[in-house]
């Protein structure tokens, strides 16, 4: 069975964040970039079902700016075969919106027939949490969010999901698309000797038109601006007033 | 010119890094504090280090290291020395260049076992009546039949407590030079264990914690010629032929303790609030954060420099030396400054700035003194026109 992986370039999940004067959005002029955490993830698990004989090539995928086959290289150094980078935009600051990613991961599918596509849940950057969703709908394939839990046998999958208040089990058949949450694994190291032969994998560059897609923004940023920051705390002097606090102001008790 | 790095080379140092901060950080204030690294630690961090492709990675592909340019193998080298000493040399170590030059035996009973952290080495040269000047040493070794018997003194060798073997410089014999007569130099493999070897505790001392030296002492220490790493009184031509770019490994980790240091120095330059602004905001810190990024550049520069031409083999003695002597006395000032930006609380030990600055200060004195450096500088120099 083929795996496919999309990945994201993301800004690091290190890097205090700085908005744009303009408020137009984050500023990402000479910020360190990684891949996305729960993309990460994902390819780990890919390569985990590798080692236990379960899926037989892992296919990583990267919709952005050229500078996204850094990121691809990054998974190939993990242990995928082979990249797709889709090079969809020339701004590192234009992001390629999640029904259009879907389109494009749509096409990829088609065309390389995998039995499973494993995604993040979400990006950290723009924290949408759809393109799986909606790939999913476009190709009429099962679903499964948030996993914490992975085993695939034939033609099912068993899927632990981490929901509100607890886990949910479920099982989905296959081919389907699965998001991966924080809890499913921990990605390994791109090795040394390994990041030494990742050059030598394939790495074949597409663009949108390859597959027929319009990436053109349908949504428009209004604004964006810095969360509001800690306001001071205030002492109290008594446990009653504290719980008074509590209760009449916070409202958490 | 070329200043970028290649994206292996990114990934190399994005790999070492988050392994330096995940996997040694935690552990460097028992060790800081305890002075001792515990076994089942480092079997446990080794174990994680081979599998990220992390330990042996200066060795060659074929004998299964990461076959590395020696750019790569100092952006490396980089990271790992970010990290308390002790722990990154035991648990991610690499092993000494020199037991490439061994036998196919030798490469089988000493090299093999240190790439799969089986084994650990050590080099001992320094006694102590020869630091400097090694061709004064009086540690010695005696040809009986086919044998060699070996008498004499070792100290400050670093690690050989915890080494499996050391490879030894023994005197050999004397030849006259130019210069006088001088001694001629025999490397030789000692196991522990053999006869008439002892490696007894050394001292202690200011930098790197955790770290140890020894003192070796060697009374009717007999060894088949089977031993001899090399040829007969060709001591010194092993170890420049085989013992690789040292000087810039040296240069490499300092790099990356003043890069830690150094940006210690900015957040808390930054945050740290006296008088109604970020202490930064005042001129006597301010000047200090530019001058210790300026001369963190231009260490990094001579160091990247000797790289690239070690690997186009135009590399000179010089420019080794500069890099070393650069990025060592760098080390020192950028730690010293930092701890004066943090004032007080870059004394205590909660933060690494005040292990930096003891660590610093070897740097200095090994692997040639500042001093031998510029020697070898101005040498160049001077024989340019005979002198």
């Amino acid at each position: 069975m083929k795996v496919l992986v999309p990945v994201k370039r993301v800004i690091d999940y290190n890097v205090k964040v700085r908005v744009k004067a303009d408020g137009s959005g984050v500023d990402l002029a000479n910020v360190k970039m990684s891949m996305n955490p729960f993309d990460e993830i994902a390819v780990e698990e890919a390569i985990r079902l590798k080692e236990k004989g379960i899926a037989t090539e892992i296919v990583v995928v990267s919709i952005g700016v050229k500078q996204a086959q850094e990121t691809l290289r990054t998974a190939l150094a993990m242990g995928a075969d082979r990249a797709i980078l889709i090079e969809a935009a020339a701004d590192v600051h234009t992001d390629i919106e999640p029904l259009a990613v879907a389109k494009l991961l749509a096409g990829v599918v088609k065309e390389e027939g995998p039995g499973l596509v494993l995604c993040g849940k979400q990006a950290i950057d723009n924290d949408m949490n759809a393109t799986g969703q909606m790939l999913s709908a476009l190709l009429g394939w099962s679903q499964a969010t948030f996993a914490s839990e992975l085993a695939v046998s034939g033609d099912a999958a068993t899927v632990t999901r981490e929901v509100d208040g607890g886990l949910q089990t479920i099982t989905v058949k296959m081919p389907a698309i699965v998001t991966v949450d924080l809890r499913l694994n921990e990605p390994r190291y791109a090795s040394l000797p390994n990041i030494m032969k990742a050059k030598a994998k394939p790495l074949a560059t597409k663009t949108p038109a390859d597959y027929g897609v319009d990436v053109a923004p349908r949504l428009s940023v209004v604004k964006t601006v810095e969360p509001a920051g800690r306001k001071a705390g205030v002492k109290v002097s008594s446990i009653e007033e504290l719980i008074a606090k509590l209760k009449d102001e916070a409202g958490v008790i | 010119m070329q200043f970028g790095l290649t994206e292996e080379q990114q990934m190399i140092v994005e790999t070492t890094r988050s392994f330096v901060e995940n996997e040694l950080y935690p552990h460097e204030m028992e060790v800081e504090r305890t002075g001792h690294l515990r076994m089942d630690l480092i079997k446990q961090v080794q174990a994680k280090a081979m599998q990220a492709g992390l330990y042996a990675a200066n060795m060659p592909a074929e004998v299964g290291g990461a076959g590395l340019d020696t750019l790569s193998w100092l952006l490396y080298e980089k990271e790992l020395g970010k990290a308390n000493y002790a722990l990154h040399w035991t648990c991610v170590a690499r092993p000494s260049n020199i037991l490439l030059a061994g036998t196919e035996e030798q490469r089988q009973k000493y090299l093999y076992p240190c790439i799969r952290g089986e084994k650990w080495d050590c080099l001992a040269m320094t006694e102590p009546g020869a630091g400097s000047d090694l061709r004064g040493m009086k540690a010695s070794a005696r040809q009986d039949g086919d044998d060699w018997v070996l008498n004499g003194t070792k100290h400050f060798i670093s690690h050989a407590d915890l080494a499996d073997f050391a490879i030894c410089f023994m005197a050999s014999g004397e030849e006259d030079t130019p210069r006088g007569r001088k001694k001629l130099i025999t490397a030789f493999f000692v196991d522990k264990g053999t006869p008439g070897f002892t490696v007894r505790d050394g001292y202690r001392n200011v930098s790197h914690r955790g770290y140890t030296n020894a003192i070796l002492e060697f009374d009717n220490c007999r060894l088949p010629k089977s031993q001899i790493l090399g040829e007969v009184h060709k001591g010194f031509e092993v170890a420049n032929a085989w013992l690789g770019a040292t000087r810039l490994q040296v240069a490499a980790t300092c790099l990356g303790r003043a890069e830690r240091a150094l940006a210690h120095a900015v957040q808390y330059a930054a945050e740290r609030q006296q008088f109604g602004q970020a202490i930064g905001k005042f001129q006597g810190i301010s000047f200090k954060l530019a001058d210790m990024a300026m001369e963190l550049k231009a260490a990094e520069l001579l160091t990247w420099e000797a790289a690239w031409k070690f690997d186009q083999g135009t590399v000179t003695e010089a420019d080794m030396s500069m890099a070393k002597l650069k990025a060592t006395e760098v080390l020192a000032f950028i730690a010293d400054e930092a701890i004066q930006i943090h004032g007080g609380m870059g004394l205590m030990d909660d933060l690494p700035l005040e292990r930096i600055w003891r660590d610093a200060r070897v740097e200095r004195i090994w692997e040639g003194t500042s001093e031998i450096q510029r020697h070898i500088i101005s040498r160049q120099m001077l024989r340019a026109f005979g002198a």
